[in-house]
């Protein structure tokens, strides 16, 4: 049958790649948040894979906080990237350097 | 090979080539696209995990409504990819050794500590999954589900204050002045002598 490890391995990998996707990818606004829902999925599937193989279900609360900041997360750091397009028509990262940082 | 081994490395290959493809298309929608296959296949994980609840709150939640707000904003901005993936192809060795030395500390870590762990046996058909997560959220953890429809309100209130905006050339109606106003301020009665007849 499937052992934990599996799942562990398969969201390491998941997590991994939306790492390097931050890395590639890291002009794109819209992508730079695709990659972080994909970390936090990666996230979840640890949680639920722990929650089966240990018999807790504190596990899949867990999760469910996570779901819930997550898309609350989505939604406020959609309304900035509108903003933001609003006010300096591009959503470039190296283009918002106005705090000189 | 059984069932559920074949079930958990077609999803799990899905799911990998899925986020493969979320990072590297060209298209910010195909994006999208990949990442809502990217949760279906998750959320058939799950289901194989027996966490009925969330594999279906992931695709209504995430796929119904986080995904569709992407996609919406994604076409609504009116945006120039060239720029965007300049230094792609300069930054594609950084991030793959990046997630190459990521996956082999977790494999280090992951495969030597939990592979002897043992497998639970499957409830039965009278388990349910939603009643049991009900009840520790509801007894156990019932100030941070509060909390978490706090963080709801805050987001709500935050997405609609940033996006709001006030347009001074824009006609519109004041419904609040228009029931207000009385026949006072807009009737006025003049007396006037009446017209002579010649």
């Amino acid at each position: 049958m499937i052992e934990l490890s599996s799942y562990l391995i398969v969201s390491a990998i998941l997590f991994a790649l939306s790492m390097a996707g931050i890395f590639i990818n890291r002009k794109n606004m819209i992508i730079l948040l695709m990659s972080i829902e994909l970390m936090l999925l990666a996230v979840n599937i640890n949680f639920v894979a722990f929650s089966y193989y240990l018999g807790d279900t504190a596990g899949q609360v867990f999760v469910f906080f996570i779901l819930t900041v997550a898309a609350a997360e989505a939604a406020i750091g959609l309304a900035i990237l509108v903003v933001l397009f609003r006010n300096r028509r591009t959503i470039n990262v190296q283009d918002m350097d106005s705090l000189k940082g | 090979m059984g069932f559920e081994q074949i079930v958990f490395y077609v999803f799990s290959a899905t799911l990998l080539f899925a986020g493969t493809m979320v990072i590297t298309v060209r298209n910010p929608v195909h994006a999208a696209m990949f990442l809502v296959l990217a949760f279906f296949s998750s959320s058939a994980l799950w289901l194989l995990l027996e966490a009925e609840f969330l594999a279906i709150v992931l695709v209504l939640v995430y796929v119904g409504a986080v995904m569709v707000l992407f996609l919406f904003v994604v076409m609504m901005l009116d945006i120039n990819l060239i720029p965007l993936r300049e230094g792609f192809m300069r930054y594609l060795p950084v991030g793959v050794m990046i997630a190459l030395v990521v996956i082999a500390m977790m494999a280090y870590v992951v495969g030597s500590e939990f592979s002897g762990h043992s497998i639970p046996a499957r409830h039965g058909a009278d388990y349910n999954n939603i009643a049991e997560l009900g009840r520790i959220l509801y007894t156990d953890y019932v100030y941070p589900f509060e909390l978490a429809a706090v963080i709801l309100l805050v987001a709500i209130i935050a997405a609609i204050s940033l996006t709001l905006r006030r347009r001074p050339m824009v006609k519109h109606q004041d419904p609040d002045a228009q029931v207000k106003v009385k026949k006072e301020d807009r009737l006025r009665v003049v007396k006037m002598d009446a017209e002579k007849n010649n």
